[in-house]
């Protein structure tokens, strides 16, 4: 294991946590949207990463988080119950869903799981009656200072990004995730030498996604309003993949590390070049690619940081 | 435990319009190493397939020391001490060799600490001879090293049958002298052995007893220099020249 990695990440926390107390509220809102990407981006490395199962679903669960987290607290459940209530929700959910969904393999498993997004959508959009449909739903505000709300959501953001590291660590030091790269590898030999690859699969989609969930309801009392087609996007999907794929699938940090360098980038894209931002980004995101395919951490700077060779990928 | 480790009753297995194994009963002894030979196509990878639950029997019964594991998946073959190497060598190769041998001992065995894992895939390693490649990815490894991991990996898994699938195919006689030394002190270890091999040196060497398969069919069984003699299988398989050199030589 990697003291190295959990040493880093410690240090980014605190720079990420002290940013309210010297920067201005742009930088706090940065701050926030980091650790939220950090949290989605480690989630799936579990899948992505370690199983090599190329989940698109990401936006699924954290629209169902929010529309979980928002109708309950619409409904009268006080806010951080409604958090652990939408946290449920999607554990339950993915669980059911990743028996079937984890049937597919490879591109088909790829294209099955983005499906669950569109699926999504169109269920909040339809059923109006609990949802809003399309007019969205507005959750009831923090009445803080705006402030204190920031420091409050990056507060709950940086635990939700440390507990995504965390389970990142235990499933990587264990038998789940020891299995998890035996299936990446060869999931005929996986299974041949014991592995229930069936139950570790499944296991790995629904720790892909429990924290998802918990990310969209915490990021709907944020905003204060969602509607379907921006809580179900593909974009997201995809943007949470390429981070973990751009920092390093597979590895501790590299889903870290992708998702801070994507989010800046984008800031930095979006202020200078307004509205050439999409295309300037997309070219930088397709050089990244295909220069580092391995991601940042695998590059030869960062050699220190791989102590063993097991989670080495040249698949994306 | 008195009667046989294996007991195949009837076992058929259906490819659409292809019947790969069609009607095959036998059994298994504790301890026993039984060779099967037959030429390309025959069935016996097929009936191996069926045995670990890979490809299901479509008839007929698989019994595993008096259970009827016809409809287990591979896994739970595994993990009840059904293991195979494959004809084409299945690593993880990105893998060390350490890590490959551990999978194994986890998995197979249900040993939950990593550190256990890896002391009992050490031990496996040595047995085979390959120790000293421990720490090298899986991929680096020559064919012959990797079919000895493979064979680590099998045993690592605490086999009651090992089912060895052409593991001596693509090695030069050096290589397949050591293999044998192998298996045989496998087979001391008091694991029966089931040997899928083109290569007669190696299956009359090995061999209690044989069985032919032709066509999905058993065509015949027994003592290997009997069975070598049996004019249905010296036309299926063997070819008169090739009869006539084991008898000439009366042992290879």
């Amino acid at each position: 294991m990697s003291r190295y990695a959990v040493i880093l990440f410690a240090l980014w926390v605190v720079v990420l946590a002290a940013t309210p107390f010297f920067a201005e509220n742009y930088v706090v809102r940065a701050a926030i949207v980091i650790a939220m990407y950090s949290t989605m981006a480690l989630s799936w490395n579990v899948i992505g990463g370690f199983a090599g199962y190329p989940s698109l679903a990401t936006a699924a669960f954290v629209g169902l988080g929010s529309y979980v987290g928002a109708v309950s607290q619409v409904n009268g459940v006080p806010m951080v119950l409604a958090w652990a209530l939408a946290t449920l929700v999607v554990a339950l959910v993915s669980l059911a869903i990743g028996a079937l969904l984890l049937r597919l393999k490879g591109h088909y498993f790829a294209i099955g799981s983005i499906v669950l997004v569109e699926l999504f959508r169109l269920i909040a959009s339809s059923w109006s009656s609990v949802t809003g449909g399309g007019n969205g739903l507005n959750v009831p505000l923090l009445r803080w200072e705006p402030d204190d709300v920031g420091l409050f959501i990056l507060m709950v953001m940086l635990a939700l990004m440390i507990l995504a590291f965390a389970m990142n660590v235990v499933v990587k030091n264990t038998r789940l995730g020891f299995g998890l790269q035996c299936i990446r590898q060869n999931e005929d030999a996986a299974d041949m030498v014991g592995v229930n690859t069936t139950k570790y699969k499944v296991a790995g989609f629904m720790l892909s996604t429990i924290l998802c969930g918990t990310v969209g309801a915490v990021y709907a009392s944020w905003v204060g309003y969602i509607d379907p087609s921006e809580s179900f996007q593909i974009l997201l999907t995809l943007k949470v993949a390429v981070m973990a794929l751009l920092g390093g699938a597979g590895t501790l940090l590299g889903p870290v590390v992708g998702a801070a360098t994507f989010v800046i980038l984008e800031e930095v894209v979006w202020v200078n070049f307004l509205s050439w931002n999409r295309a300037i980004l997309g070219v930088l995101i397709v050089f990244l690619i295909f220069f580092l395919p391995n991601g940042i951490l695998r590059t030869g700077a960062f050699s220190f940081l791989r102590s063993d060779g097991a989670s080495g990928s040249k698949r994306a | 435990m008195s009667g046989p480790v294996i007991e195949l009753q009837s076992v058929a297995r259906r490819f659409g319009g292809i019947q790969a194994v069609r009607d095959v009963s036998l059994k298994l002894e504790e301890g026993e190493v039984v060779g099967m030979i037959g030429p390309n196509g025959a069935g016996k990878t097929t009936l191996v397939n069926c045995i670990t639950g890979v490809h299901p029997a479509t008839s007929g019964k698989v019994l595993f020391e008096g259970r009827d594991v016809t409809r287990q998946r591979p896994f739970e073959a595994a993990r009840s001490g059904l293991c195979r190497t494959f004809q084409v060598v299945q690593p993880f190769p990105e893998m060390t060799v350490l890590q490959n041998v551990a999978a194994g001992a986890l998995f197979g065995q249900k040993i939950s600490r990593l550190s256990q894992a890896y002391d009992a895939a050490h031990e496996h390693l040595e047995f085979v001879g390959i120790d000293q490649f421990a720490d090298m990815p899986a991929s680096n490894l020559t064919l012959a090293n990797r079919k000895r991991l493979e064979l680590a990996k099998s045993l690592a898994m605490k086999p009651r049958v090992l089912m060895l699938d052409e593991v001596n195919a693509g090695l030069n006689s050096a290589e397949i002298n050591g293999a044998l030394d192998l298996i045989k002190k496998i087979s001391d270890q008091g694991i029966s052995i089931i040997v899928i091999e083109h290569l007669m040196k190696v299956i009359m060497t090995l061999s209690q007893r044989i069985l032919v398969l032709h066509h999905g069919e058993l065509i015949a069984q027994g003592d290997p220099r009997q069975v070598v003699n049996d004019p249905k299988v010296v036309e299926a398989y063997l070819g008169e020249k090739f009869a006539k050199r084991i008898m000439g030589n009366d042992h290879v």
